[in-house]
């Protein structure tokens, strides 16, 4: 392609990129790096049905000037990235001095936010990921090779977990593994235990969002999978037969080699998705035991307290997160494309 | 059948009665605000004025949309319901206006112990107070021969017996759903502790204190006698549990009391076995472990004067006296209106403030608190660390956002 025709051909994706990508993210840097104004506070009476009281408030008139002064409020550099809770630079330094081994400074640290939040959402995408993969491949092998009547009808059935939206599908599971609920209960008969609980503990709470995990994501493996089954090369199969390869052998070095752009397609997605993962801890109120990056973002922008510096320090390290993740898969990529051509 | 044809007239006698009422309006009315009975009575009670376009938004995600609504100019919102939670980021940004010239002008039915006034300006008008207090399940307790708790320790001493005989498994009830709900249920107990947030009047937190940790304790005593899942589960779980008859006594909101057994498929025996009480005390101290709210509605500071009367006049005939004259609004709530007599289902809140329970503090931070004791509170819960280091995590998570939104 020309320069100049590539370069016509790409510019509305460009802009549109700019516009919606870049900018967002230039402004959400910025954000990170300001907090509001220090507030000047006064004490007042206040009334209310039941009584009066002096109570601390903020004085606005004063508080305004400053305001339209820097509308962007104090810029404080890396501060907020370094606070308790974000990289709790501070606390980690701590913790390493005090802790004798590598377990007890994990066990520690894992009691800050961002670290408690990053465990969970990087168990959550190095189990979710694999295990979607190989069962993804599996479904698809396996509707491929079943009689072309029943083909349509399992196909949709298969797509049916992508289908229901993420909140939705896991609030009904949730009600579903509630101690009273069908799962629950079942459960409860098999380990003939009557408190078994799954949302009672750490663990159990991880292994639910996980299986749910794997569950929504497994679909769009198998549908990516099971439309790169249909451009496998006949001949290279007929003759691995006739040299009396078996199935297994036929999958390890034809069909997978064959398959591998779109393997390395989905791992890329699902990497992505996996790392910001956010409905299943809402849908099945596990903020006890699990939270996320994206979770603290709801958190923070959420509610009375709108704390807006500390979710655009988490958004941006959620970014960082992901770049980090996806250079494995992107340095593959590019090496593969340097040898194709 | 009879109920419903009953419904069906107060409804009709309500809506004649109420046209009959003038109000007109020149100018837009926009409202934001939770959704419960006794808020959407309001939210209706305003559209019911002509002459200009009411609308109202009523979600239980007010808080997420109210401060962006009313922020810009001019604002999106003309009104925000709120409580005295909820108020202080609106009070924070400087959205509302004060309303001293308006009660002057068109505020003749209001009582003086509805108008919410900041540094002496009124800020808000109250329409309904609440509280948290004992729901409890008086044909169990007659049964085993239990006094009505008035002290979490009695309520301790309770649960062990109703376990014993095997009545309910679970007895124990509380909204203790990690985030917002744990943490108002720590405030409760703290707050009978005699403990308080903050030290003096300053921004520095004081929660990692004697009371806090006898608060802590007592709260994991009690959820050993609740479900398993009592960290998934709010006010509406908590309530379904009460409902299905797995809970026998719970510390529950006074606005929950008049409807919570209304539902389909209560039995008879929940349902008459349900009763109500004041809120009780903890450690041996005098305040109740329990706190007053007010819900009451605000005027949007940036928009127009001709709209902002507009709002005023709905939002004032939305609470008038004569709405009290239904039956079932009546009961929707502990209303501060003028006239209003007290239904059996008030009477725990009217216990709460007869007993002097502290009102939730006003505080420009105080939202930052809660939200730290809510992310904080549920290691400690789960048995995973001590209460001691709970309580430091709690102030240093505290600090850390204090510092941030510039208090500290």
């Amino acid at each position: 392609m020309k320069h100049k025709t590539f370069f016509w051909f790409i510019l509305p994706t460009f802009l549109a990129m700019f516009f919606f990508i870049t900018l967002p993210i230039i402004s959400v840097v910025i954000q990170s790096l300001h907090t509001p104004h220090e507030n000047i506070l006064i004490t007042v009476e206040n009334c209310d049905p039941f009584g009066c009281k002096k109570v601390t408030s903020i004085d606005h008139e004063a508080t305004r000037d400053l305001k339209n002064e820097k509308p962007l409020g104090r810029f404080v550099g890396l501060d907020i990235y370094l606070d308790r809770g974000h990289l709790a630079f501070e606390q980690v330094k701590d913790h390493w001095n005090k802790s004798r081994d590598l377990v007890s400074f994990f066990s520690l640290i894992s009691d800050l936010p961002f670290y408690k939040a990053i465990f969970f959402t990087l168990t959550f995408t190095f189990t979710v990921t694999p295990i979607m993969l190989v069962l993804g491949l599996l479904i698809a092998l396996g509707v491929n090779s079943i009689n072309k009547q029943l083909k349509g009808l399992i196909i949709f059935f298969s797509l049916l977990p992508m289908i229901v939206t993420p909140l939705i599908g896991s609030i009904i599971l949730f009600w579903m593994i509630d101690s009273r609920g069908i799962v629950g209960n079942f459960l409860q008969l098999m380990f003939e235990d009557p408190n078994f609980s799954l949302k009672a503990s750490t663990f159990l709470t991880w292994i639910t969002l996980i299986v749910y995990g794997v569950w929504h994501a497994i679909p769009f493996s198998f549908i990516v999978f099971y439309a790169g089954l249909q451009t496998l090369p006949k001949d290279q199969i007929e003759s691995a037969q006739i040299d009396g390869a078996n199935t297994f052998q036929q999958t390890i070095h034809i069909i997978i080699p064959h398959i591998m752009p779109l393997i390395t397609f989905v791992t890329l997605m699902q990497l992505m998705d996996n790392f910001r993962v956010f409905e299943p801890i809402i849908g099945f109120n596990a903020e006890a035991h699990a939270t996320s990056l994206s979770w603290i973002i709801f958190n923070d922008l959420g509610g009375e307290t709108r704390q807006l510096s500390a979710a655009a320090t988490s958004s941006i390290l959620t970014i960082f997160g992901i770049i980090i993740l996806l250079i494995p898969v992107l340095i593959k990529t590019w090496k593969e494309f340097d040898f194709k051509k | 059948m009879k109920l419903l044809l009953t419904k069906f007239f107060t409804a009709i006698i309500f809506l004649v009665s109420s046209s009959a009422f003038a109000c007109s309006i020149s100018a837009r009315v926009s409202i934001v605000g939770n959704e419960f009975p006794a808020i959407q009575t309001v939210g209706s009670g305003a559209k019911e004025c002509k002459g200009a376009k009411v609308t109202a938004n009523l979600t239980a995600d007010h808080q997420k949309i109210n401060v962006a609504g009313m922020s810009s100019q001019p604002a999106e919102y003309t009104s925000a319901i709120v409580a005295n939670t909820s108020i202080v980021a609106l009070l924070n940004n400087d959205l509302i206006r004060p309303l001293d010239d308006l009660v002057k002008k068109h505020g003749k039915g209001l009582k003086k112990n509805q108008l919410i006034t900041i540094d002496g300006k009124i800020m808000a008008v109250a329409f309904m107070a609440n509280a948290q207090h004992l729901v409890y399940r008086k044909d169990i307790l007659k049964k085993l021969n239990i006094d009505v708790p008035k002290t979490y320790e009695d309520m301790l001493a309770a649960a062990k017996k109703i376990r014993a005989s095997g009545l309910v498994k679970n007895p124990v009830g509380g909204a203790y759903k990690a985030g917002w709900n744990l943490a108002q249920e720590f405030n409760n107990m703290f707050i009978g502790y005699g403990g308080s947030h903050f030290k003096g009047n300053s921004a520095e937190p004081n929660v990692n204190s004697d009371a806090g940790i006898k608060a802590l304790k007592m709260m994991k005593s009690l959820s050993q006698y609740m479900n398993p899942d009592f960290l998934t589960h709010d006010s509406n779980a908590t309530n379904a549990e009460f409902r299905a008859g797995n809970v026998a006594i719970m510390n529950m909101w006074g606005s929950r009391a008049a409807t919570l057994v209304d539902a389909d498929g209560v039995s008879m025996e929940v349902k008459n076995g349900m009763d109500i009480a004041g809120p009780m005390t903890v450690g041996g101290g005098k305040t109740p472990a329990s706190t007053l709210f007010w819900d009451g509605w605000t005027v949007a500071k940036k928009i127009s004067d001709e709209e902002a009367e507009a709002t005023f006049i709905a939002m004032t005939n939305a609470i008038r006296p004569s709405i009290l004259d239904n039956e079932d609004v009546r009961k929707q709530a502990v209303w501060l209106i003028e006239g209003y007599k007290p239904t059996e289902a008030a009477r725990g809140v009217f216990a709460a403030a007869k007993m002097n329970t502290t009102p939730y503090p006003m505080l420009p931070y105080a939202g930052l608190m809660h939200s730290a004791i809510g992310k904080e509170i549920a290691d400690f819960m789960q048995g995973k660390e001590t209460a001691e280091k709970t309580l430091s995590d709690i102030e240093d998570a505290y600090k850390a956002s204090a510092k941030e939104k510039g208090f500290l």
